[in-house]
């Protein structure tokens, strides 16, 4: 009696939660063709707050990453390793970092970033420069050295050899790309602290979900989790069909 | 007028000595090619001499400059100079922004189309501007290569064996190219190479280079029809043989190599004496053959060996071994094997007194 009982139960619970996912699909498939408002908006923000960590992360991070990987100096090995090191930084830590220095009393309360997209930014830039530095190290070391030697050969400077070896290397920064905006648009503990979650204001697609499960409304919070999903999708495929074009050409 | 000279260059990797001393003098317009054994130092002079490597100590002048210089100068210098490694690298991009590149960074904006066709025309390899560089074969690579080291009129080319492991139509499409660029266009050329025969069609003057030091420097065509001791034991020419002469007619001596196999060459020596006998200047046939040829000696194939350039090359034990070289349309015709009873037949003038 007991067996069919927890059975039952069993059964029961995976049904509620089988309808939740359904449910949560349903829903997403209506936020989305009924272009609610707010859902828009907040996609945009998460995309516009990630998208700008990640594109600014990469015009700072590929030089540096680059530098790194094609000189030999004093020290190298160690600096990659903190540069590994980064690449796994705790979002809430770096949160509680920007934080502090944002907050009314710390270096840069003056300028009252704190809760507005451009803190997040800086919280999600923070988290990207190393993941965009280590893949770039990682991957213009990998590029074959007598691919260096040609166009040294051939008569180029140290910034068009630079130039070449990261055309070369074009895969896999866009790799460290990806790696980035993946890592930028599924973080939650930066974009909560220093964002606040306003709605209207610094509301994103991750924290938008932490907020619907604590009010129980489990199947705008799958819609959301949906669509942050579709969202990583597409710019990772579009990124993706960039890096075939490049292995083909 | 010395364009290129080399002053007791070295150089040392983890104390190994690469280099040891190399003092070089090279005209312009000159062709030289730099022979000896895999590790004999020709890549690293090479690599020196394009300024891709610091040397350990010594000096070199190219055109009357000193290349200990800055980097900036270095850049200058190197974009004089055209190289073709001996392995092929390509940009991943397509043949004619490998081949444009060069132009590219010498800021050369005016004219790229028609230098990069000129460039694939010289190379037989016209059309293939669109295709990407990396799907070529390795022969059309290395004429790739050798477009882009040609196309900014460099004022010297430097070749590390750019024909190694390529077949004999890509072979001699980039000789062609090679000679032609040295005869009518005046471009120094230094090559590396362990081909003896291809130094001797290219070349004017060829350096012996054996464990990082020069063994000899001399006319090409004359250090490989009478080669000295020297090349021939550092560049492993073979059908040198020592023997004992014995004047038999006026201006003929015989001369006994051991094993029972006696040859007459044109010589009054007497003693000891050591012969050299181009394996080129050998004729093979699988009968006896009436001719003007003093020397008919018969023996048994024991190795056969691809050549470059539809050659084959055989060795026949003939009591000693022989080196033969024959082309690859009279081997299939005689229908050669391992083991086949052939005869060598030479003539007293085809051997060399060393």
């Amino acid at each position: 009696m007991a067996i069919a009982f927890v059975k039952f139960l069993k059964y029961y619970m995976r049904r509620k939660k089988l309808n939740a996912i359904l449910e949560g699909l349903i829903k997403a498939f209506w936020l989305i063709i009924s272009f609610d408002r707010e859902i828009y908006s907040i996609m945009f923000l998460t995309l516009k707050v990630s998208g700008t960590a990640v594109a600014i992360g990469a015009l700072i991070g590929i030089p540096i990453g680059a530098a790194i990987g094609l000189k030999d100096f004093f020290g190298k090995h160690f600096l990659i390793s903190i540069i590994n090191t980064l690449m796994g930084l705790p979002p809430v830590v770096v949160g509680l970092f920007v934080y502090l220095l944002f907050s009314y009393s710390g270096p840069f309360g003056p300028l009252q970033l704190l809760y507005t997209p451009t803190a997040m930014i800086i919280a999600q830039l923070i988290m990207a420069i190393p993941i965009v530095i280590g893949i770039t190290i990682s991957s213009v070391s990998s590029v074959d050295k007598s691919i260096r030697d040609k166009a040294l050969s051939l008569g180029a400077t140290k910034i068009q050899l630079m130039i070449t070896i990261l055309k070369e290397a074009k895969i896999g920064l866009l790799t460290a790309v990806m790696a980035a905006f993946g890592g930028a648009i599924s973080e939650v503990g930066a974009v909560m602290i220093v964002g606040g979650n306003i709605r209207w204001a610094t509301r994103v697609l991750t924290t938008a979900i932490v907020t619907e499960t604590e009010l129980g409304k489990f199947d705008v919070a799958i819609a959301l989790g949906i669509i942050l999903l579709l969202l990583a999708f597409i710019v990772n495929w579009i990124l993706t069909q960039m890096q075939w074009r490049g292995l083909r050409r | 007028m010395i364009f290129i000279e080399t002053q007791d260059l070295t150089k040392k990797y983890n104390e190994k000595f690469a280099l040891k001393n190399v003092n070089i003098k090279v005209e312009r317009g000159e062709f030289l090619a730099l022979v000896g054994p895999s590790g004999s130092g020709k890549t690293t002079f090479l690599r020196l001499l394009d300024l891709l490597e610091e040397p350990s100590s010594g000096r070199i002048i190219f055109d009357g400059v000193d290349t200990a210089c800055s980097e900036r100068e270095k850049i200058m210098l190197r974009r004089r100079i055209g190289m073709v490694f001996q392995q092929s690298i390509m940009f991943n991009t397509s043949v004619f922004n490998n081949i444009a590149y060069p132009l590219k960074i010498r800021g050369i904006k005016n004219g790229i189309n028609e230098k990069v066709k000129e460039a694939l025309t010289l190379v037989g390899l016209k059309g293939f501007e669109k295709r990407n560089a990396l799907t070529l074969s390795g022969g059309e690579m290395q004429r790739v290569s050798l477009a882009q080291a040609l196309v900014f009129d460099p004022e010297l080319l430097l070749l590390d064996e750019p024909t190694a492991n390529l077949d004999p139509k890509n072979t001699s499409i980039i000789e062609e190219v090679i000679s032609k660029v040295n005869k009518e266009h005046k471009v120094t050329v230094i090559m590396a190479t362990h081909n003896i025969s291809q130094a001797e069609r290219l070349a004017l003057k060829a350096a012996i280079l054996y464990e990082g030091r020069i063994i000899e420097i001399k006319n090409a065509k004359e250090a490989f029809n009478k080669p000295s001791v020297n090349l021939a034991f550092f560049t492993n020419v073979c059908n040198i043989y020592s023997g004992q002469a014995y004047p038999i007619d006026e201006g003929l001596s015989l001369i006994d190599l051991g094993e029972n196999v006696k040859v007459e060459a044109v010589t009054q020596k007497r003693g000891p004496i050591t012969i050299f006998i181009k394996p080129e200047e050998i004729i093979v046939s699988t009968k006896p053959i009436q001719s003007s040829a003093r020397n008919i000696l018969k023996g048994k194939i024991t190795e056969i060996m691809n050549l470059e350039n539809n050659q084959v090359k055989i060795k026949v034990d003939a009591g000693k071994e022989f080196t033969v070289v024959l082309t690859k349309k009279s081997f299939k015709e005689m229908n050669l094997n391992l083991e086949s009873e052939v005869y060598l037949s030479f003539k007293a003038s085809s051997i060399h007194i060393i």
